[in-house]
């Protein structure tokens, strides 16, 4: 069963193609990995999603309702949640009023008791609970990450967009953060995640989709996309990578 | 909906207990200094609404006191309305103006903002110069027989007085409550990052328009209360963007986005200026001495007032909102 469906999708900045007649589907609770080398249009498909630029062409499909066109929040109280690239803290805020705006304003439209509730619970699901009361601010850059995360997840989401939330962690915070989004698909939440970070993202992904200049060359299980032609050609620009892509090891592109 | 804490009952109560001072004395000097600390209260509260909450910096937020001092005047002066139910009406009008400008100018974010509001002020400012229907540049005078209704001059001034005590509360209570409710919490997710708040499904056009309206509504009603004590209305006092001006130094002075900011900044922002103004040496350049004054606030307690001293007194920062 599918929860979102991008069908056809094209979005052009003047002369610029950002994404060319792209087209997959999200089934329900997997986790959709989205590689490609940068400029690819990774982030561009997310801020389409989210409802930040309409596409010019195409259809976007959500729970079988279509979504194409609609203000970003009306996207998020559908049930569509997601995280920044550049993490978007609301620094003066406490760290426990960052997660509640998550709670009150996106699918549930909670009252600020509840959301006050919901946050707790979020917050020691992302083990940020000890720094509820500390302005956003002030977090360090994974605490950050795993704020942006909470902030999402306290919308109860049925998907779930992570935008690089591995990019700048030290191995150690990226296998929490591996682990935490391990825990959010167990809870029945779909998850669509851009990642550069590859080892990461083959293997907690059930399938991937590789972008390259806003097309989709490949789409399959990790190792077929790894193995696929057109995926070594498009980061060929780094051949050490590609060796790596083939043996399945750690390794990030340019 | 949370109940009213501590923090703004001290406010609420300081201001009801200086409040009725004048009126036990019965002493006009003093009842005219309280008037005026009290619309700069109400007016940088409600500025603070749009302001501190929102991070929308209103320059030309007098435009709302002007629109809601015309309409009262006009319906007082032509109609011989009621100054209760004018007040209300100039509130609304200004209320009105301000939401359906905001669909057009809170689009614009930064500075661009800051000086359309500017514009805008300037705009209304000519257009009422030039309608002769309303008094043009000259503005208009009450017919003195119009304070008969309310038991002669003399009334009209404590009436005056007492609806600006109450619309002081009024004001203080509504800051308090915006800022603990979820339209707050909006409100101010609007104001650290935009972008993430409309991702986070904070319907951000409506949110800020609503605020824009409401942080007009107050000012609209005070404009009316203010130009129907004073028996006199022109644009230049109604579209004073000094006042404006003034109105943004007291919110940054006492510390933005806070409640209790704008009270102590209006009340800072009062005494300094009366204390300059009696004084031979700078009585000239009381508004030169404010802007230094605002430098040094803005160099070193960037949060104002209050939220240097909730920053360094921890204990007292339970009481502070």
């Amino acid at each position: 069963m599918s929860v979102l469906k991008v069908e056809n999708v094209t979005k052009r900045f003047g002369g610029l193609i950002a994404l060319n007649n792209v087209s997959f589907v999200v089934n329900k609770n997997e986790i959709l990995g989205i590689i490609g080398p940068n400029g690819a249009g990774k982030t561009t498909l997310f801020n389409v999603i989210s409802g930040i630029y309409p596409p010019e062409e195409g259809k976007i499909i959500f729970d079988g309702k279509e979504i194409t066109g609609l203000p970003p929040f009306k996207v998020a109280r559908l049930g569509i949640a997601r995280t920044f690239q550049v993490v978007k803290p609301l620094s003066e805020l406490t760290v426990r009023e960052n997660v509640m705006v998550g709670a009150c304003f996106g699918k549930e439209n909670m009252d600020l008791e509840s959301a006050e509730r919901i946050a707790e619970e979020t917050l020691k699901f992302v083990k940020l609970d000890h720094k509820a009361d500390m302005l956003a601010g002030k977090l360090n850059v994974p605490e950050k990450k795993r704020l942006e995360l909470a902030r999402a997840l306290a919308s109860k989401p049925k998907l779930l967009l992570l935008d690089e939330v591995l990019a700048g962690l030290n191995p150690v915070e990226v296998s929490e953060m591996l682990e935490i989004i391990e825990r959010i698909r167990k809870s029945g939440v779909t998850i669509l995640m851009i990642e550069h970070l590859m080892h990461a993202i083959m293997n907690v992904s059930d399938r991937i989709i590789v972008l390259d200049y806003g097309v989709k060359i490949a789409e399959g299980k990790p190792e077929e996309v790894a193995n696929d032609p057109k995926v070594i050609e498009a980061y060929l620009g780094d051949p050490n990578l590609v060796l790596k892509l083939g043996r399945g090891e750690s390794g990030a592109s340019g | 909906m949370r109940k009213p804490g501590i923090s703004v009952i001290w406010i609420i109560l300081l201001i009801l207990v200086v409040g009725i001072i004048p009126a036990l004395t019965g002493n006009i000097i003093l009842r005219e200094t309280v008037f005026l600390i009290l619309l700069y209260i109400a007016l940088a509260s409600s500025l603070n609404i749009i302001l501190g909450y929102t991070g929308y910096v209103s320059f030309g937020h007098i435009v709302f006191y002007g629109i809601g001092g015309y309409t009262a005047f006009v319906l007082i002066d032509s109609f011989g309305t009621n100054i209760i139910l004018a007040m209300i009406a100039g509130g609304v009008v200004a209320a009105l103006v301000a939401y359906a400008l905001g669909q057009a100018i809170l689009k614009l974010r930064g500075a661009y903002f800051a000086i359309a509001t500017i514009g805008v002020n300037e705009a209304v400012k000519a257009l009422v110069e030039n309608l002769e229907q309303i008094g043009g540049s000259e503005g208009i005078f009450l017919n003195v027989n119009v304070y008969k209704a309310y038991g002669g001059a003399e009334n009209a001034l404590w009436l005056s007085y007492y609806l600006m005590l109450l619309l002081t509360i009024a004001v203080i209570l509504t800051s308090w409550y915006v800022k603990n409710s979820k339209f707050g919490l909006g409100l101010m997710a609007i104001r650290e990052d935009e972008d993430a708040a409309i991702v986070a499904g904070v319907n951000t056009k409506t949110y800020k328009c609503l605020a824009y309206a409401l942080s007009a509504f107050f000012p609209g009603m005070i404009g009316a209360i203010f130009f129907f004590k004073n028996g006199n209305i022109e644009p230049v006092n109604a579209f004073n963007l000094t006042l404006s001006i003034e109105m943004i130094f007291m919110v940054m002075l006492g510390g933005f986005g806070m409640v209790s900011g704008p009270f102590i900044g209006a009340v800072v922002y009062e005494r300094v200026r009366g204390i300059l103004l009696m004084s031979e040496m700078f009585k000239d350049l009381h508004m030169a001495i404010s802007g230094v004054l605002l430098l040094l606030v803005i160099l070193f307690m960037p949060r104002g007032i209050m939220g240097y001293v909730k920053d360094k007194v921890t204990w007292i920062g339970r009481y502070l909102e």
